[in-house]
Protein backbone atom coordinates (compact mmCIF):
# COMPACT_ATOMS: atom_id res chain seq x y z
CA UNK A 1 0.00 0.00 0.00
CA UNK A 2 3.14 2.37 0.41
CA UNK A 3 3.61 2.53 -3.34
CA UNK A 4 -0.43 2.90 -3.52
CA UNK A 5 -0.53 5.96 -0.67
CA UNK A 6 2.22 7.87 -2.60
CA UNK A 7 0.08 7.47 -5.90
CA UNK A 8 -2.94 8.88 -4.29
CA UNK A 9 -0.79 12.06 -3.31
CA UNK A 10 0.58 12.53 -6.44
CA UNK A 11 -3.25 12.12 -8.05
CA UNK A 12 -4.29 14.37 -5.24
CA UNK A 13 -1.54 17.16 -6.75
CA UNK A 14 -2.62 16.75 -10.30
CA UNK A 15 -6.19 17.67 -9.66
CA UNK A 16 -5.12 20.31 -7.70
CA UNK A 17 -2.98 21.21 -9.95
CA UNK A 18 -5.10 20.86 -12.87
CA UNK A 19 -8.27 22.61 -11.76
CA UNK A 20 -5.85 26.07 -10.14
CA UNK A 21 -4.41 26.17 -13.68
CA UNK A 22 -7.51 26.87 -15.53
CA UNK A 23 -10.08 28.33 -12.61
CA UNK A 24 -12.48 25.54 -13.30
CA UNK A 25 -13.15 22.56 -12.51
CA UNK A 26 -14.54 19.92 -9.32
CA UNK A 27 -12.11 19.13 -6.87
CA UNK A 28 -14.44 18.32 -4.50
CA UNK A 29 -15.45 15.21 -6.13
CA UNK A 30 -12.53 14.29 -7.49
CA UNK A 31 -10.46 14.33 -4.07
CA UNK A 32 -13.24 12.09 -2.85
CA UNK A 33 -12.90 9.67 -5.20
CA UNK A 34 -9.15 9.30 -5.67
CA UNK A 35 -8.13 6.45 -3.42
CA UNK A 36 -11.33 4.61 -5.40
CA UNK A 37 -9.84 5.25 -8.61
CA UNK A 38 -6.48 4.43 -7.63
CA UNK A 39 -6.98 0.81 -6.31
CA UNK A 40 -9.57 0.08 -9.01
CA UNK A 41 -6.90 0.79 -12.10
CA UNK A 42 -3.89 -0.03 -10.26
CA UNK A 43 -5.16 -3.01 -8.32
CA UNK A 44 -8.58 -4.25 -9.16
CA UNK A 45 -8.88 -4.03 -13.15
CA UNK A 46 -7.67 -6.35 -15.62
CA UNK A 47 -6.44 -4.25 -17.94
CA UNK A 48 -4.56 -4.76 -21.64
CA UNK A 49 -1.44 -2.63 -22.26
CA UNK A 50 -3.41 -0.83 -25.54
CA UNK A 51 -5.97 1.00 -25.27
CA UNK A 52 -8.87 -0.36 -27.85
CA UNK A 53 -12.19 1.39 -27.94
CA UNK A 54 -13.73 -1.91 -27.78
CA UNK A 55 -11.67 -3.69 -24.98
CA UNK A 56 -11.51 -7.29 -25.69
CA UNK A 57 -10.85 -9.49 -22.78
CA UNK A 58 -10.48 -6.57 -20.33
CA UNK A 59 -12.55 -5.09 -17.35
CA UNK A 60 -13.91 -1.49 -18.48
CA UNK A 61 -14.71 1.15 -16.21
CA UNK A 62 -17.21 3.84 -17.03
CA UNK A 63 -17.58 6.68 -15.14
CA UNK A 64 -21.03 8.66 -15.28
CA UNK A 65 -20.51 11.59 -13.09
CA UNK A 66 -18.27 12.59 -15.84
CA UNK A 67 -17.74 16.06 -13.53
CA UNK A 68 -15.09 14.52 -11.61
CA UNK A 69 -13.43 14.49 -14.61
CA UNK A 70 -9.37 15.36 -12.58
CA UNK A 71 -9.51 12.11 -10.94
CA UNK A 72 -10.02 10.36 -14.07
CA UNK A 73 -7.52 11.79 -15.75
CA UNK A 74 -4.87 11.79 -13.67
CA UNK A 75 -5.18 8.49 -12.99
CA UNK A 76 -5.98 7.23 -16.92
CA UNK A 77 -2.08 9.19 -17.32
CA UNK A 78 -0.46 7.62 -14.05
CA UNK A 79 -1.38 3.74 -15.46
CA UNK A 80 -0.11 4.80 -18.94
CA UNK A 81 -3.07 5.73 -21.15
CA UNK A 82 -1.47 9.07 -22.03
CA UNK A 83 1.60 10.91 -20.49
CA UNK A 84 1.23 13.11 -17.15
CA UNK A 85 2.54 16.11 -19.24
CA UNK A 86 -1.18 16.06 -21.63
CA UNK A 87 -2.78 16.85 -18.17
CA UNK A 88 -1.70 20.81 -18.07
CA UNK A 89 -3.91 20.45 -21.74
CA UNK A 90 -7.13 20.22 -19.12
CA UNK A 91 -10.16 22.05 -20.07
CA UNK A 92 -7.66 24.31 -22.09
CA UNK A 93 -8.44 24.93 -26.17
CA UNK A 94 -7.74 21.99 -28.73
CA UNK A 95 -7.64 19.58 -25.48
CA UNK A 96 -8.17 16.04 -25.45
CA UNK A 97 -8.93 16.48 -21.61
CA UNK A 98 -12.61 18.37 -22.26
CA UNK A 99 -14.00 19.86 -19.08
CA UNK A 100 -16.25 16.45 -18.83
CA UNK A 101 -14.58 13.47 -20.15
CA UNK A 102 -15.35 12.48 -24.17
CA UNK A 103 -14.59 10.25 -26.61
CA UNK A 104 -15.12 12.81 -29.26
CA UNK A 105 -11.51 14.07 -28.86
CA UNK A 106 -9.76 9.95 -28.88
CA UNK A 107 -8.51 10.29 -25.22
CA UNK A 108 -6.78 6.32 -24.73
CA UNK A 109 -9.15 5.11 -21.42
CA UNK A 110 -12.28 7.35 -22.36
CA UNK A 111 -14.84 5.09 -23.99
CA UNK A 112 -18.35 6.94 -23.18
CA UNK A 113 -18.93 10.70 -23.13
CA UNK A 114 -20.39 11.57 -19.62
CA UNK A 115 -21.35 14.68 -17.63
CA UNK A 116 -25.09 15.55 -18.48
CA UNK A 117 -25.86 13.26 -15.44
CA UNK A 118 -27.80 9.44 -14.64
CA UNK A 119 -26.52 7.91 -17.60
CA UNK A 120 -23.91 5.47 -16.52
CA UNK A 121 -25.63 3.09 -15.33
CA UNK A 122 -27.26 1.96 -18.36
CA UNK A 123 -24.09 2.43 -20.55
CA UNK A 124 -22.11 0.08 -18.40
CA UNK A 125 -25.13 -2.10 -18.59
CA UNK A 126 -25.10 -2.00 -22.26
CA UNK A 127 -20.97 -2.83 -22.27
CA UNK A 128 -22.06 -5.37 -19.88
CA UNK A 129 -24.60 -7.38 -22.00
CA UNK A 130 -21.98 -7.51 -24.68
CA UNK A 131 -19.23 -8.92 -23.02
CA UNK A 132 -21.80 -11.74 -22.25
CA UNK A 133 -22.91 -11.73 -25.69
CA UNK A 134 -18.85 -12.21 -26.54
CA UNK A 135 -18.60 -14.89 -23.76
CA UNK A 136 -15.87 -12.60 -22.08
CA UNK A 137 -15.58 -13.51 -18.68
CA UNK A 138 -14.50 -9.47 -17.76
CA UNK A 139 -16.46 -7.29 -15.31
CA UNK A 140 -17.41 -3.86 -15.93
CA UNK A 141 -17.54 -1.19 -13.55
CA UNK A 142 -19.10 2.18 -13.14
CA UNK A 143 -18.61 5.07 -10.69
CA UNK A 144 -21.78 7.36 -9.66
CA UNK A 145 -22.27 10.36 -7.83
CA UNK A 146 -25.09 10.32 -4.87
CA UNK A 147 -26.36 13.23 -6.16
CA UNK A 148 -26.92 11.39 -9.43
CA UNK A 149 -29.15 9.09 -8.33
CA UNK A 150 -31.88 11.88 -8.82
CA UNK A 151 -32.19 11.38 -12.27
CA UNK A 152 -34.70 8.97 -13.19
CA UNK A 153 -33.23 7.24 -16.08
CA UNK A 154 -30.99 5.56 -13.40
CA UNK A 155 -33.41 3.24 -11.95
CA UNK A 156 -34.93 2.45 -15.27
CA UNK A 157 -31.66 1.05 -15.36
CA UNK A 158 -31.21 -0.53 -12.00
CA UNK A 159 -34.46 -1.90 -12.45
CA UNK A 160 -33.12 -3.57 -15.79
CA UNK A 161 -30.03 -5.01 -14.47
CA UNK A 162 -31.94 -7.03 -11.56
CA UNK A 163 -34.39 -8.07 -13.77
CA UNK A 164 -31.73 -9.26 -16.42
CA UNK A 165 -29.71 -10.78 -13.95
CA UNK A 166 -26.60 -8.84 -15.60
CA UNK A 167 -24.00 -9.95 -13.33
CA UNK A 168 -20.70 -8.98 -14.62
CA UNK A 169 -21.13 -5.26 -13.02
CA UNK A 170 -19.95 -3.87 -10.08
CA UNK A 171 -21.05 -0.30 -9.83
CA UNK A 172 -20.04 1.87 -6.71
CA UNK A 173 -21.65 5.11 -5.42
CA UNK A 174 -19.75 8.21 -4.31
CA UNK A 175 -21.67 8.50 -1.09
CA UNK A 176 -20.22 12.13 0.14
CA UNK A 177 -23.86 13.27 0.96
CA UNK A 178 -23.29 16.01 -0.63
CA UNK A 179 -24.10 18.21 -4.56
CA UNK A 180 -23.80 21.23 -6.00
CA UNK A 181 -26.65 22.87 -3.98
CA UNK A 182 -25.76 21.69 -0.33
CA UNK A 183 -26.48 18.42 1.32
CA UNK A 184 -28.43 16.26 -0.13
CA UNK A 185 -31.07 15.67 2.47
CA UNK A 186 -31.84 19.36 1.72
CA UNK A 187 -31.96 19.40 -2.20
CA UNK A 188 -33.53 16.37 -2.75
CA UNK A 189 -33.53 13.62 0.22
CA UNK A 190 -33.19 10.39 -1.10
CA UNK A 191 -33.73 8.11 2.08
CA UNK A 192 -31.78 4.68 2.92
CA UNK A 193 -29.74 3.89 -0.75
CA UNK A 194 -29.03 0.75 0.62
CA UNK A 195 -32.80 -0.33 1.09
CA UNK A 196 -33.40 1.58 -2.11
CA UNK A 197 -30.84 -0.67 -4.27
CA UNK A 198 -31.67 -3.99 -2.07
CA UNK A 199 -35.86 -3.46 -2.77
CA UNK A 200 -34.50 -3.47 -6.65
CA UNK A 201 -32.79 -6.48 -6.52
CA UNK A 202 -28.96 -5.66 -6.22
CA UNK A 203 -26.46 -7.26 -3.91
CA UNK A 204 -25.23 -4.15 -1.90
CA UNK A 205 -21.86 -3.55 0.07
CA UNK A 206 -20.90 -0.65 2.06
CA UNK A 207 -17.30 0.70 2.29
CA UNK A 208 -17.45 2.80 5.34
CA UNK A 209 -14.55 4.57 4.75
CA UNK A 210 -14.13 5.35 1.16
CA UNK A 211 -10.70 7.02 1.93
CA UNK A 212 -9.16 4.21 3.25
CA UNK A 213 -7.20 2.21 0.67
CA UNK A 214 -7.23 -1.03 2.44
CA UNK A 215 -10.98 -1.19 3.19
CA UNK A 216 -11.83 -0.16 -0.67
CA UNK A 217 -9.27 -2.74 -2.00
CA UNK A 218 -11.25 -5.38 0.76
CA UNK A 219 -14.41 -4.70 -0.70
CA UNK A 220 -14.23 -4.08 -4.63
CA UNK A 221 -12.59 -7.79 -4.20
CA UNK A 222 -15.92 -9.04 -2.45
CA UNK A 223 -17.64 -7.40 -5.41
CA UNK A 224 -15.90 -9.47 -7.50
CA UNK A 225 -16.03 -12.95 -5.88
CA UNK A 226 -19.80 -12.36 -5.78
CA UNK A 227 -20.19 -11.17 -9.52
CA UNK A 228 -21.68 -14.21 -11.76
CA UNK A 229 -24.01 -15.21 -9.40
CA UNK A 230 -27.37 -13.90 -10.93
CA UNK A 231 -27.33 -10.17 -9.28
CA UNK A 232 -25.98 -6.89 -10.19
CA UNK A 233 -23.78 -5.46 -7.47
CA UNK A 234 -23.57 -2.23 -5.97
CA UNK A 235 -20.94 -0.56 -3.40
CA UNK A 236 -22.08 2.74 -0.95
CA UNK A 237 -18.84 4.10 -0.51
CA UNK A 238 -18.79 6.46 2.19
CA UNK A 239 -16.85 9.20 1.00
CA UNK A 240 -15.19 13.05 1.82
CA UNK A 241 -15.77 15.51 -0.68
CA UNK A 242 -12.44 17.44 -0.70
CA UNK A 243 -10.61 14.71 1.38
CA UNK A 244 -6.98 15.34 1.82
CA UNK A 245 -7.03 19.18 1.54
CA UNK A 246 -8.36 19.92 5.24
CA UNK A 247 -9.72 23.16 3.87
CA UNK A 248 -11.75 21.35 1.63
CA UNK A 249 -13.37 19.03 3.45
CA UNK A 250 -17.18 18.81 5.16
CA UNK A 251 -18.43 21.02 2.84
CA UNK A 252 -19.94 21.24 -0.73
CA UNK A 253 -18.43 24.57 -1.29
CA UNK A 254 -15.52 23.00 -3.11
CA UNK A 255 -17.90 20.90 -5.36
CA UNK A 256 -17.31 23.33 -8.67
CA UNK A 257 -15.17 26.15 -7.06
CA UNK A 258 -10.77 25.58 -8.44
CA UNK A 259 -8.59 27.16 -5.53
CA UNK A 260 -6.41 30.08 -6.28
CA UNK A 261 -3.00 30.31 -6.18
CA UNK A 262 -2.77 30.85 -2.15
CA UNK A 263 -4.96 28.00 -1.75
CA UNK A 264 -3.32 25.71 -3.73
CA UNK A 265 0.05 26.48 -2.12
CA UNK A 266 -1.98 25.31 1.16
CA UNK A 267 -3.24 21.99 -0.09
CA UNK A 268 -0.31 21.12 -1.85
CA UNK A 269 1.92 21.42 1.05
CA UNK A 270 -0.54 18.65 2.88
CA UNK A 271 0.30 16.52 -0.29
CA UNK A 272 3.89 16.45 -0.95
CA UNK A 273 5.01 15.27 -4.21
CA UNK A 274 6.17 11.64 -4.41
CA UNK A 275 6.28 10.14 -8.02
CA UNK A 276 6.68 13.81 -9.89
CA UNK A 277 4.70 15.90 -10.81
CA UNK A 278 3.34 16.72 -14.45
CA UNK B 1 -43.46 9.55 -68.42
CA UNK B 2 -42.15 6.39 -66.08
CA UNK B 3 -45.02 4.57 -64.64
CA UNK B 4 -44.86 3.42 -60.95
CA UNK B 5 -46.87 0.21 -60.01
CA UNK B 6 -47.85 -0.47 -56.55
CA UNK B 7 -46.59 -3.49 -56.15
CA UNK B 8 -50.09 -3.83 -53.27
CA UNK B 9 -50.35 -1.58 -50.09
CA UNK B 10 -48.25 -2.16 -47.24
CA UNK B 11 -46.49 -0.27 -43.83
CA UNK B 12 -43.17 0.73 -44.00
CA UNK B 13 -42.49 -0.87 -40.42
CA UNK B 14 -42.71 -4.03 -42.22
CA UNK B 15 -39.78 -3.42 -44.18
CA UNK B 16 -37.81 -2.33 -41.35
CA UNK B 17 -38.78 -5.44 -39.53
CA UNK B 18 -37.86 -7.84 -42.45
CA UNK B 19 -34.47 -6.05 -42.97
CA UNK B 20 -33.48 -6.51 -39.70
CA UNK B 21 -34.90 -10.24 -39.97
CA UNK B 22 -32.22 -10.50 -43.03
CA UNK B 23 -29.61 -8.73 -41.27
CA UNK B 24 -29.83 -10.60 -38.10
CA UNK B 25 -29.70 -13.70 -40.09
CA UNK B 26 -26.41 -12.37 -42.10
CA UNK B 27 -24.31 -10.47 -39.15
CA UNK B 28 -24.49 -12.27 -35.68
CA UNK B 29 -23.43 -8.81 -34.18
CA UNK B 30 -26.83 -7.24 -34.97
CA UNK B 31 -28.14 -6.87 -31.97
CA UNK B 32 -32.35 -5.56 -31.58
CA UNK B 33 -33.71 -3.39 -28.35
CA UNK B 34 -37.35 -2.51 -28.05
CA UNK B 35 -39.21 -0.32 -25.14
CA UNK B 36 -42.30 -2.60 -25.34
CA UNK B 37 -43.71 -1.89 -28.69
CA UNK B 38 -42.82 -5.45 -30.32
CA UNK B 39 -45.40 -6.12 -32.09
CA UNK B 40 -46.04 -2.14 -33.59
CA UNK B 41 -42.21 -2.30 -34.31
CA UNK B 42 -42.77 -5.99 -36.39
CA UNK B 43 -39.72 -7.29 -34.61
CA UNK B 44 -41.24 -10.26 -33.63
CA UNK B 45 -39.75 -12.21 -35.82
CA UNK B 46 -36.57 -11.51 -35.35
CA UNK B 47 -36.84 -11.81 -31.42
CA UNK B 48 -38.48 -15.34 -31.97
CA UNK B 49 -35.49 -16.29 -34.24
CA UNK B 50 -33.20 -14.98 -31.98
CA UNK B 51 -34.26 -14.47 -28.82
CA UNK B 52 -30.15 -14.28 -27.11
CA UNK B 53 -29.68 -10.92 -29.32
CA UNK B 54 -32.90 -9.09 -28.88
CA UNK B 55 -33.65 -7.29 -25.50
CA UNK B 56 -36.94 -6.36 -24.43
CA UNK B 57 -35.99 -2.84 -22.04
CA UNK B 58 -39.98 -2.64 -20.90
CA UNK B 59 -41.30 1.34 -21.07
CA UNK B 60 -38.05 2.83 -20.38
CA UNK B 61 -36.46 4.48 -23.60
CA UNK B 62 -34.15 6.55 -22.32
CA UNK B 63 -32.22 3.61 -20.09
CA UNK B 64 -32.56 1.49 -23.69
CA UNK B 65 -30.79 4.33 -25.64
CA UNK B 66 -27.96 3.99 -22.72
CA UNK B 67 -27.87 0.60 -23.59
CA UNK B 68 -27.81 0.56 -26.84
CA UNK B 69 -24.66 2.78 -26.55
CA UNK B 70 -22.67 0.71 -24.16
CA UNK B 71 -23.55 -2.46 -26.61
CA UNK B 72 -21.39 -1.26 -29.68
CA UNK B 73 -18.44 -1.06 -27.06
CA UNK B 74 -17.29 -4.65 -27.88
CA UNK B 75 -18.81 -4.67 -31.74
CA UNK B 76 -22.17 -4.90 -31.31
CA UNK B 77 -24.24 -3.02 -33.74
CA UNK B 78 -28.04 -2.05 -31.60
CA UNK B 79 -31.37 -1.48 -33.96
CA UNK B 80 -33.51 0.22 -30.92
CA UNK B 81 -37.08 0.11 -31.95
CA UNK B 82 -40.09 2.47 -30.43
CA UNK B 83 -42.61 5.20 -31.77
CA UNK B 84 -40.77 8.25 -33.56
CA UNK B 85 -41.53 10.18 -30.69
CA UNK B 86 -40.18 8.06 -27.97
CA UNK B 87 -36.87 7.79 -29.84
CA UNK B 88 -36.29 10.88 -30.42
CA UNK B 89 -38.00 13.63 -28.17
CA UNK B 90 -37.85 11.86 -24.70
CA UNK B 91 -34.54 10.77 -24.95
CA UNK B 92 -32.97 13.59 -26.71
CA UNK B 93 -30.42 14.36 -24.51
CA UNK B 94 -29.83 10.22 -24.22
CA UNK B 95 -28.95 10.62 -27.83
CA UNK B 96 -27.38 13.54 -27.88
CA UNK B 97 -24.24 12.76 -25.19
CA UNK B 98 -23.89 8.74 -25.49
CA UNK B 99 -25.22 7.83 -28.80
CA UNK B 100 -24.01 10.77 -30.81
CA UNK B 101 -21.28 12.92 -29.21
CA UNK B 102 -19.62 9.41 -28.34
CA UNK B 103 -19.88 8.66 -31.52
CA UNK B 104 -21.76 4.87 -31.27
CA UNK B 105 -22.50 2.98 -34.22
CA UNK B 106 -26.34 3.05 -32.79
CA UNK B 107 -29.53 2.60 -35.44
CA UNK B 108 -32.34 4.33 -33.83
CA UNK B 109 -35.47 2.62 -35.38
CA UNK B 110 -38.68 5.03 -35.32
CA UNK B 111 -41.99 3.65 -36.52
CA UNK B 112 -45.55 5.82 -36.63
CA UNK B 113 -43.88 9.33 -37.34
CA UNK B 114 -45.74 11.65 -38.44
CA UNK B 115 -49.90 12.52 -38.02
CA UNK B 116 -50.46 9.05 -40.24
CA UNK B 117 -50.45 7.29 -36.84
CA UNK B 118 -53.83 8.01 -36.74
CA UNK B 119 -56.10 7.93 -33.93
CA UNK B 120 -53.97 8.29 -31.09
CA UNK B 121 -53.43 11.62 -31.54
CA UNK B 122 -50.65 14.52 -31.10
CA UNK B 123 -49.12 12.81 -28.07
CA UNK B 124 -48.18 10.41 -30.22
CA UNK B 125 -47.83 12.53 -33.84
CA UNK B 126 -43.81 13.91 -33.84
CA UNK B 127 -43.52 16.02 -36.19
CA UNK B 128 -40.27 17.52 -34.89
CA UNK B 129 -37.90 14.04 -34.64
CA UNK B 130 -36.10 15.08 -38.43
CA UNK B 131 -35.27 18.36 -36.92
CA UNK B 132 -34.07 16.99 -33.72
CA UNK B 133 -32.08 14.32 -35.42
CA UNK B 134 -30.43 16.42 -37.76
CA UNK B 135 -29.22 19.16 -35.54
CA UNK B 136 -27.16 16.73 -34.06
CA UNK B 137 -23.48 16.32 -35.44
CA UNK B 138 -22.76 13.46 -37.23
CA UNK B 139 -26.00 11.81 -37.10
CA UNK B 140 -27.03 10.23 -40.75
CA UNK B 141 -31.01 10.91 -40.84
CA UNK B 142 -32.90 8.99 -43.02
CA UNK B 143 -36.69 9.15 -43.44
CA UNK B 144 -38.39 6.13 -46.41
CA UNK B 145 -41.42 6.11 -48.25
CA UNK B 146 -42.26 2.38 -48.90
CA UNK B 147 -42.37 -0.86 -47.37
CA UNK B 148 -39.35 -1.59 -49.87
CA UNK B 149 -37.05 1.11 -49.52
CA UNK B 150 -37.43 0.42 -46.01
CA UNK B 151 -36.20 -2.94 -45.87
CA UNK B 152 -33.49 -1.76 -48.04
CA UNK B 153 -32.56 1.20 -46.24
CA UNK B 154 -32.42 -0.90 -42.46
CA UNK B 155 -30.22 -3.49 -44.43
CA UNK B 156 -27.68 -0.58 -45.77
CA UNK B 157 -27.51 1.17 -42.20
CA UNK B 158 -26.54 -2.26 -40.48
CA UNK B 159 -23.07 -1.54 -42.89
CA UNK B 160 -22.61 2.03 -42.36
CA UNK B 161 -20.73 2.88 -38.95
CA UNK B 162 -22.10 5.91 -37.24
CA UNK B 163 -25.54 6.59 -35.10
CA UNK B 164 -28.58 6.47 -37.45
CA UNK B 165 -31.91 7.67 -37.27
CA UNK B 166 -34.41 5.63 -39.45
CA UNK B 167 -37.49 6.68 -39.78
CA UNK B 168 -40.62 5.41 -40.96
CA UNK B 169 -44.20 4.76 -40.64
CA UNK B 170 -47.85 2.92 -39.38
CA UNK B 171 -49.87 2.98 -42.09
CA UNK B 172 -50.05 0.72 -45.31
CA UNK B 173 -49.24 2.50 -48.24
CA UNK B 174 -48.17 2.00 -51.92
CA UNK B 175 -44.98 -0.48 -52.34
CA UNK B 176 -43.51 0.80 -55.79
CA UNK B 177 -40.02 1.22 -55.37
CA UNK B 178 -37.38 -2.04 -57.03
CA UNK B 179 -37.47 -4.51 -54.47
CA UNK B 180 -33.61 -4.91 -55.14
CA UNK B 181 -32.78 -1.56 -55.25
CA UNK B 182 -29.43 -0.44 -54.29
CA UNK B 183 -29.94 2.11 -51.29
CA UNK B 184 -27.23 4.18 -50.85
CA UNK B 185 -27.13 6.81 -47.76
CA UNK B 186 -27.12 10.37 -48.97
CA UNK B 187 -28.20 9.85 -52.62
CA UNK B 188 -31.37 11.13 -53.73
CA UNK B 189 -33.29 9.08 -55.97
CA UNK B 190 -34.69 10.74 -59.46
CA UNK B 191 -38.13 9.16 -60.06
CA UNK B 192 -39.58 11.19 -62.75
CA UNK B 193 -38.51 13.68 -65.65
CA UNK B 194 -39.15 17.41 -65.59
CA UNK B 195 -38.51 20.54 -67.03
CA UNK B 196 -41.26 22.99 -65.01
CA UNK B 197 -40.80 22.68 -61.28
CA UNK B 198 -38.69 20.28 -59.10
CA UNK B 199 -40.63 18.34 -56.39
CA UNK B 200 -38.62 16.91 -53.70
CA UNK B 201 -40.16 14.84 -51.66
CA UNK B 202 -39.44 12.36 -48.74
CA UNK B 203 -41.40 9.46 -46.56
CA UNK B 204 -45.20 8.91 -47.49
CA UNK B 205 -45.33 12.13 -49.53
CA UNK B 206 -43.44 10.47 -52.03
CA UNK B 207 -46.22 8.34 -53.52
CA UNK B 208 -48.76 11.19 -53.53
CA UNK B 209 -45.72 13.53 -55.72
CA UNK B 210 -46.25 10.57 -58.28
CA UNK B 211 -49.98 11.29 -57.96
CA UNK B 212 -48.60 15.08 -58.17
CA UNK B 213 -46.69 14.66 -61.02
CA UNK B 214 -49.66 12.08 -62.69
CA UNK B 215 -52.32 15.19 -62.60
CA UNK B 216 -49.97 17.99 -63.46
CA UNK B 217 -48.76 15.92 -67.05
CA UNK B 218 -52.43 16.08 -67.71
CA UNK B 219 -52.37 19.72 -67.29
CA UNK B 220 -49.60 20.43 -68.96
CA UNK B 221 -47.24 21.24 -66.38
CA UNK B 222 -44.29 18.91 -66.50
CA UNK B 223 -42.86 18.24 -62.83
CA UNK B 224 -39.42 16.63 -62.01
CA UNK B 225 -39.66 14.46 -59.04
CA UNK B 226 -36.88 13.43 -56.65
CA UNK B 227 -37.01 10.99 -53.78
CA UNK B 228 -34.93 12.25 -50.67
CA UNK B 229 -34.61 9.26 -48.37
CA UNK B 230 -31.53 10.40 -46.70
CA UNK B 231 -31.88 13.87 -44.93
CA UNK B 232 -28.74 14.00 -43.84
CA UNK B 233 -26.20 14.45 -45.20
CA UNK B 234 -28.38 15.90 -47.97
CA UNK B 235 -27.92 15.24 -52.09
CA UNK B 236 -27.17 18.77 -52.74
CA UNK B 237 -26.28 18.17 -56.45
CA UNK B 238 -28.97 16.02 -57.16
CA UNK B 239 -31.00 19.29 -56.10
CA UNK B 240 -29.31 21.64 -57.48
CA UNK B 241 -28.95 20.01 -60.81
CA UNK B 242 -32.55 20.26 -61.36
CA UNK B 243 -33.50 23.41 -60.45
CA UNK B 244 -30.99 24.80 -63.35
CA UNK B 245 -33.25 22.95 -65.33
CA UNK B 246 -36.58 24.19 -64.06
CA UNK B 247 -35.83 26.79 -61.89
CA UNK B 248 -38.39 26.18 -58.96
CA UNK B 249 -38.94 23.82 -56.58
CA UNK B 250 -41.40 22.52 -53.87
CA UNK B 251 -40.48 20.30 -50.97
CA UNK B 252 -43.06 17.69 -48.96
CA UNK B 253 -42.70 16.60 -46.48
CA UNK B 254 -44.68 14.43 -42.93
CA UNK B 255 -43.35 16.71 -41.04
CA UNK B 256 -42.99 20.61 -39.18
CA UNK B 257 -41.85 22.88 -41.89
CA UNK B 258 -39.66 24.68 -39.42
CA UNK B 259 -36.78 22.11 -39.26
CA UNK B 260 -37.98 19.75 -41.73
CA UNK B 261 -36.63 18.65 -45.12
CA UNK B 262 -37.49 21.72 -46.72
CA UNK B 263 -35.86 23.91 -44.74
CA UNK B 264 -32.79 22.56 -45.44
CA UNK B 265 -33.57 22.39 -48.79
CA UNK B 266 -34.32 26.23 -48.49
CA UNK B 267 -30.39 26.48 -46.88
CA UNK B 268 -29.62 24.97 -50.06
CA UNK B 269 -30.58 27.31 -52.24
CA UNK B 270 -29.68 30.52 -50.70
CA UNK B 271 -25.80 29.29 -50.14
CA UNK B 272 -26.02 27.86 -54.20
CA UNK B 273 -28.55 29.17 -56.10
CA UNK B 274 -31.64 31.14 -55.22
CA UNK B 275 -35.17 29.90 -57.04
CA UNK B 276 -38.64 30.66 -55.77
CA UNK B 277 -39.27 27.73 -53.44
CA UNK B 278 -42.84 26.01 -51.45
CA UNK B 279 -43.09 24.18 -48.56
CA UNK B 280 -46.03 21.03 -48.35
CA UNK B 281 -45.77 20.30 -44.47
CA UNK B 282 -47.27 20.98 -41.15
CA UNK B 283 -47.96 24.40 -40.76
CA UNK B 284 -45.93 24.51 -37.23
CA UNK B 285 -48.76 22.61 -35.41
CA UNK B 286 -49.35 20.25 -33.40
CA UNK B 287 -51.69 16.90 -34.73
CA UNK B 288 -54.95 15.39 -33.46
CA UNK B 289 -56.92 12.64 -33.22
CA UNK B 290 -58.43 10.89 -37.07
CA UNK B 291 -57.67 8.75 -39.65
CA UNK B 292 -54.39 8.90 -41.62
CA UNK B 293 -56.01 10.38 -44.66
CA UNK B 294 -58.35 12.72 -43.35
CA UNK B 295 -55.45 14.03 -41.04
CA UNK B 296 -52.82 13.58 -44.69
CA UNK B 297 -55.77 15.96 -46.14
CA UNK B 298 -56.62 18.44 -43.19
CA UNK B 299 -52.63 19.07 -42.70
CA UNK B 300 -52.28 19.83 -46.61
CA UNK B 301 -49.93 16.73 -46.81
CA UNK B 302 -52.02 15.63 -50.31
CA UNK B 303 -51.47 15.09 -53.95
CA UNK B 304 -53.53 18.11 -54.17
CA UNK B 305 -51.70 20.48 -51.91
CA UNK B 306 -48.64 19.91 -54.09
CA UNK B 307 -50.20 20.46 -56.92
CA UNK B 308 -51.17 23.38 -55.88
CA UNK B 309 -47.99 24.73 -54.12
CA UNK B 310 -46.54 23.52 -57.72
CA UNK B 311 -48.71 25.83 -59.45
CA UNK B 312 -47.79 28.71 -56.82
CA UNK B 313 -43.88 28.35 -57.13
CA UNK B 314 -44.33 28.24 -61.43
CA UNK B 315 -46.01 31.59 -61.11
CA UNK B 316 -43.19 33.12 -58.94
CA UNK B 317 -40.79 32.96 -61.19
Amino acid sequence: MTNLNKIVTQVRRDILRMVNDVNSGHPGGSLGCTEFMVILYFKIMKRNKDFTMNGENEDLFFLSNGHISPVFYSVLSRCGYFHTSELSTFRKINSRLQGHPTTHEGLPGVRIASGSLGQGFSVAIGAAITKKLNQEKNIIYSLHGDGELQEGQNWEAIMYASANKIDNLICTIDNNNKQIDGDIKDVLDMGSLELKFQAFGWVVLTIENGNDLSEIHTKLNEAKNLCFKGNPIVIIMKTEMGNGVDFMMGTHKWHGVAPNDEQLKLALDQNPETIGDY
Amino acid sequence: MKKFINQGNNDTRSGFGAGLLEIGRNNKNIVALCADLTGSLKMNEFKNEFPERFFQVGIAEANMMGIAAGMTIGGKIPFTGTFANFSTGRVYDQIRQSIAYSGKNVKICASHAGVTLGEDGATHQILEDIGLMKMLPGMTVINTCDYNQTKAATISISNHYGPVYLRFGRPKVPNFTDPNQDFKIGKGVKLIDGNDVTIVATGHLVWEAIESCNQLKKEGISAELINIHTIKPLDEKIILKSIVKTKCIVSAEEHNIIGGLGESISSILVRNNLVPMEFVGVEDSFGESGTPTQLMNKYGLSSEKIMEKCKKVILRK
